[in-house]
């Protein structure tokens, strides 16, 4: 008798210390997120301290007489970023629409299983694809119209950011367009709607929030996405005029000059380059995920 | 009414009209559908096209050579260090995330904590992986003094992480609560019923989770920029620089050779293979699970 109760209080022991173990696991993983935010602090503090706020606007990026100013990468970012979901916004919708509500099923589910494998493609390869053979395409482009052909540049990256996101965001919105419940669109047609007076007017709306939940999670990609624009985007620390400059973005400058840093002060400087872009990437996916609850509330 | 002549409708151009913007506005948006797939098959063609002559046995078998040496060198210790690197990220990422997952799902379902976990598991899932890549440099590579393999694999079992943890926790809640109930009843403790009738029963979609994370991680390039870094020799050892596949990949490409160009074709095509094979493998795993229910 004696010992089964020492059983039972031994497996009591080990559950509270299983339950223990998970928990502190779950709060490993809060202590990760807020210890990445600040060693990148305590990493740039050097940076910081030495810029303060000028580092988010004076444009100068000196690593030899170690004056750094993040404005050019800044703007480098937020330039590609738009321009290539400007330029996946349309397709993505219209591969959505096309998959979710035109294609018979037939088509559409391995068109889909396609895209996704896309989506899984490494971001090295798609920047290696572009080196190789969108930047003698765009060099032909630029020679066309006259611009410098340097083939290389902010918009060579902006498309390749583009095509990278697109099954991204199609996927994303395809999904929410498969949910439109289907009595909806049958009301619709019943009253004699055509299928686009049932697109427009039921299943755009229906899903629009979770349409705009993909595009910023698309956007939030775009940001951070390093690799395929380091390869095009041409490496030049200056701030860009035009859509056909050299520029840097504010992940191919940390990738390129990262593990050339000398002093310390450059070091901090990349870093804080990471940390701004961490905190922009954190705000673009809690954005989203808002977006994302207020949608599945209704 | 459909099968009536529109023209005897009350408004016949008005509904003209309507069919009219219906097929019009159709076949762009189909137009526009259709456009992207271009370049996305120009990639995969051209990667074949391109992959399939470069690769050989000798490919697999033989370390890099200088460029312009005839027989040209392979991508032995890349394939190797990402096996390694990888293998060691998965080694560290999947027991803690298990463990977080079944937290969520199993003891913390509702409740302030297990959203601000579910919550910061969305963040760092979102964290650019070049941010990841500091952070595992200014952890392990500054203490270390030195580049290494393990300091690579920090960082991907940072970006690992968040997506085995929601996906075992999505799958773990789809345990039916009669089977907890049932080993409950007989005297199992809890957490015995979870390791051995929660946890198994959901095991196939745990490995899916993993087998997605690991694609996603095998192909990441920034993070190990500065963490492995990147070595011409094998090394098994993973307290020092390694090479890995998308390194070999990145350096080759923006190298001036034209058989370094070849090669990082030829690994592209390798590093494509495994990583849309792991997906399928996972999609397929994934399906039967959907099947089973």
């Amino acid at each position: 008798m004696r010992n089964l109760e020492e059983k039972l209080k031994n497996q009591a022991r080990y559950d509270a210390l299983f339950r223990r173990l998970a928990q502190a696991m779950g709060v490993l993983v809060i202590l990760l997120v807020i210890g990445v935010f600040f060693t990148l602090v305590k990493e740039s503090w050097p940076a910081i301290k030495a810029f303060g706020l000028r580092f988010l606007w004076t444009t100068t990026w000196d690593p030899i007489n170690l004056e750094f100013g993040a404005l050019p990468f800044l703007v480098g970012t937020l330039i590609t970023s738009f321009l290539a979901l400007a330029m996946a916004t349309p397709f993505a919708l219209a591969g959505a629409i096309f998959l979710g509500e035109l294609a018979p099923p037939k088509v559409a589910n391995p068109v889909s299983f396609v895209i996704e494998l896309l989506a899984g493609i490494p971001s090295v390869i798609y920047g290696l694809w572009a080196l190789f053979y969108l930047v003698p395409l765009v060099r032909y482009f630029q020679m066309k119209i006259g611009a410098p052909p340097y083939g290389l540049g902010l918009f060579t990256a902006s498309l390749v950011l583009a095509i990278m996101i697109l099954p991204y965001a199609m996927s994303v919105a395809r999904d929410v367009i498969r949910l439109v419940p289907q009595d909806l669109k049958e009301a619709a047609y019943s009253l004699g709607a055509t299928r686009w007076e049932t697109i427009r007017h039921v299943v755009l709306p229906y899903a629009r929030s979770g349409i705009l939940a993909g595009i910023v999670l698309a956007l939030g990609r775009a940001l951070g996405e390093t690799m395929a624009v380091t390869m095009v985007i041409g490496n030049r620390s200056a701030m860009p005029h035009s859509i056909w400059d050299l520029a840097n973005t504010m992940a191919s400058v940390i990738a390129n000059e990262f593990t050339e840093a000398t002093e310390d002060v450059h070091l901090a400087a990349l870093v804080e380059i990471g940390l701004l872009l961490f905190i922009i990437t954190v705000v673009v996916n809690l954005i989203a995920r808002l977006v994302i609850i207020k949608t599945r509330v209704r | 009414m459909r099968n009536q002549d529109p023209r005897k409708t009350p408004f016949p151009a008005r509904e003209n009209w309507r069919r009219m913007k219906n097929r019009i506005i159709l076949t762009v948006i189909t137009v526009l559908a259709l456009l992207p797939a271009i370049p996305l098959f120009l990639i995969l063609f051209q990667l074949l096209k391109e992959g399939l002559s470069s690769l050989s046995l000798d490919f697999f078998l033989h370390l890099p050579a200088p460029p312009g040496e005839p027989g040209g060198g392979g991508i032995a210790n890349a394939l190797v260090g990402t096996l390694i690197i990888v293998g060691l990220a998965v080694l560290i990422g999947v027991p803690v995330s298990i463990l977080a997952g079944i937290y969520l799902s199993e003891y913390g379902r509702h409740g302030k904590l297990s959203e601000t976990i579910r919550v910061c598991a969305d963040v760092l899932q979102g964290v650019p992986s070049i941010v990841i890549g500091i952070v595992a440099y200014a952890w392990v590579v500054k203490p270390m003094g030195h580049f290494s393999a393990l300091s690579g694999s920090v960082a991907l079992a940072l970006m690992m992480i968040p997506v085995v943890v929601r996906t075992t926790e999505e799958v773990l809640r789809l345990v039916p609560d009669i089977l907890r109930e049932a080993a409950l009843a007989l005297g199992v403790p809890y957490w015995r019923t979870v390791l051995k009738v929660v946890l198994p029963t959901g095991m196939v979609g745990v490995s899916t989770g993993i087998l997605i994370a690991v694609a996603r991680i095998a192909g990441e390039t920034a993070p190990l920029l500065f963490t492995a870094f990147g070595n011409q020799f094998l090394t098994l050892n993973p307290l020092e620089p390694m090479s890995a596949l998308p390194l070999v990949i990145f350096n080759y490409a923006m190298s001036p050779y034209e058989d370094w160009w070849r090669q990082a074709w030829g690994a592209s095509l390798v590093l494509v293979f495994m990583v849309l094979g792991l997906n399928i493998v996972s999609r397929i795993l994934a399906r039967k699970i959907a099947g089973e229910k």
